[in-house]
């Protein structure tokens, strides 16, 4: 460890931190996913297309993406409201609800899985009373959609918490003095302040729902081109022995998962650049 | 991730604004009940539709005891192995400087950023019948996919982050004047990580192994690629609670899933006392 590679210090351990942790990961993380790359990048071009856009996928692709992102569009509004309420108002059971938004990080998908298909469910509670007015949610793409609204809520409202408290209160109160409107407030105060966060969260749980399996597998009814989503498709090319095209699905999934972790660097990146520009 | 919420500043509201306040507290309880609270409840009386009687004999079938037992030995494997590697990041990645320090973490948190379905498939492909080592595993008469060291390995790939990504942040945090001034006073290393790091980061490791286990005892989509659902052999407790619902014996399979959810509220209990003591002691 000689050299420019690390500044001198004078504790002890790097050697052997460092030696363990590049070695875990790369035996538990990084060689698995190469192998993923590497037998992906085995197939011919020909052979990768055939399974990249053979029609139940791209059919898997559009319900995975599309339900993903309608999902973090419902949380960015209603996580906002719900970090809002925690952040800026008093109520009984506060401190509760604050810790339960956490839940859905605790509570096993497969546990969610099948209670949503249960209360979602043609029988359930809120299934019947769906079903009154013509809409069914479990066995088709809604469900699928309200899988992943439970899933990603926490990153939403997470992401948007911290960002809330620091609002400087002292400018809304001035702008409010100064005669503007509290609608007026919000739209110019408020919200240039938490965008960030707010983007931040949608991206996290846009993220999260593309890959998301077990809270979608059970409620969604799983019927090819219709209610298959990508992950699911993956499983059945692997339960068909089909290693060649479950590696091709997965090397696209994770493709995706990089473009994402990109994106959310770069929200993040201009979020903090904003907080600087302002002065913070 | 945010800590317990801080106190709310008292002010007064005008009347449009208590209008305001009721409606968004009224929208957030009801989406939050809808999404949180009704599943929750779902588990909890489809368990116990057919009494209490019928959620203990549950717990009779020898199958699911093996369920509980698997789930149980893999987090006793998982999460010490995957605390120590936290500990290490940690510490390399928080006392010292060097060249691709930012690369490194975002290589920790990859887990976070992939399918759960992804982290089954790449240990299939390399440790399946028809991967890389198959063969090889195959003429030693090793089963690693299918069998127990599967799960583990899969369970220690989604879990891999938890404990590292909330000791890195705290420990860059608090700086190492204190272990600098320790080694300079002539301690060893051990004995300043164990007097003067340890207690420091203490509530924080608790937090991470906390959430590590949880997630180790709940893993779902990762595990079901490389179980193989061999009954009362290779079935964790969320695929026994899938067996069982696909079968429609929905007794027992809200009976184990309870035993999920109460993990999971457990969890959440401990994770806000953590943070509550942590927030007391200013940490």
């Amino acid at each position: 460890m000689a050299g420019g590679f690390r500044r001198p210090s004078v504790l002890p351990g790097f050697g052997l931190t460092f030696g363990f942790t590049t070695f875990f990961l790369s035996a538990l993380v990084l060689l698995p996913l190469a192998a993923l790359v590497v037998k992906a990048s085995s197939l011919t071009w020909h052979e990768f297309v055939a399974v990249m856009l053979d029609e139940r996928a791209v059919a898997s692709y559009r319900l995975s993406f599309g339900a993903a992102l309608v999902a973090a569009v419902v949380n960015a509004v209603f996580g906002f409201v719900v970090a809002w309420s925690l952040v800026r108002y008093d109520f009984p059971g506060r401190r509760l609800v604050d810790a339960v938004i956490d839940l859905p990080f605790a509570l096993p998908t497969a546990v969610s899985g099948i209670a949503l298909a249960t209360v979602f469910s043609p029988t359930g509670w809120l299934g019947q009373k769906l079903a009154l007015v013509g809409v069914q949610v479990a066995y088709t793409w809604l469900g699928v959609v309200v899988a992943l609204i439970l899933i990603g809520l926490p990153f939403v409202v997470r992401s948007v918490q911290p960002a809330l408290v620091e609002v400087q209160r002292d400018l809304e109160d001035a702008a409010e003095t100064l005669g503007a409107s509290p609608w007026q407030v919000f739209r110019r105060i408020v919200l240039p302040a938490v965008m960030p966060a707010v983007l931040t969260g949608f991206t996290l749980a846009f993220a999260r729902g593309i890959g998301e399996y077990g809270s979608v597998v059970f409620i969604s009814g799983n019927l090819p081109f219709k209610t298959e989503i990508t992950p699911l498709l993956i499983v059945i090319k692997l339960e068909q022995y089909d290693y060649d095209a479950a590696a091709a699905l997965g090397f696209i999934m994770l493709a995706m998962s990089f473009v994402m972790l990109f994106a959310i660097n770069l929200v993040q990146a201009w979020g903090r650049r904003r907080q600087v520009a302002a002065g913070r | 991730m945010a800590r317990a919420a801080p106190r709310v500043e008292a002010r007064p509201f005008t009347r449009q604004a208590r209008v305001v306040r009721t409606l968004l507290i009224g929208v957030s309880l009801a989406f939050l009940g809808l999404l949180l609270a009704a599943p929750l409840g779902a588990v909890l009386a489809q368990a116990l539709a057919k009494g209490w009687m019928a959620y203990r004999e549950a717990f009779a079938d020898p199958d699911t005891l093996a369920a509980i037992r698997l789930t149980l030995l893999t987090a006793a494997v998982v999460v010490p192995v995957n605390t120590i590697f936290g500990i290490c990041a940690a510490w390399a990645i928080a006392k010292f400087e060097f060249m691709g320090k930012s690369l490194l973490i975002t290589l920790i948190d990859l887990p976070f950023a992939v399918s759960p379905v992804i982290a089954g498939l790449v240990f299939v492909l390399l440790f399946g019948a028809q991967g890389w080592f198959g063969p090889w595993l195959l003429e030693r008469d090793i089963q690693v996919i299918f069998a127990m060291p599967g799960i583990v390995l899969a369970t220690l790939f989604i879990t891999f982050p938890y404990v590292a990504r909330e000791l890195i942040p705290l420990m860059q945090q608090q700086g190492s004047d204190e272990e600098e001034a320790a080694i300079t006073l002539g301690a060893s290393a051990w004995v300043t990580f164990l007097r003067v790091t340890l207690p420091k980061i203490r509530w924080g490791l608790l937090y991470g192994i906390i959430l590590c286990n949880a997630r180790a005892m709940g893993e779902f989509g990762a595990v079901s690629v490389v179980s193989g659902h061999i009954r009362g052999l290779t079935n964790t407790m969320p695929l026994q609670v899938e067996i069982l619902y696909n079968e429609y014996n929905f007794v027992a399979a809200f009976a184990v899933a309870s035993l999920l959810a109460l993990l999971a509220i457990l969890t959440l209990v401990l994770k806000t006392l953590v943070e509550w003591r942590a927030g007391r002691r200013g940490a």
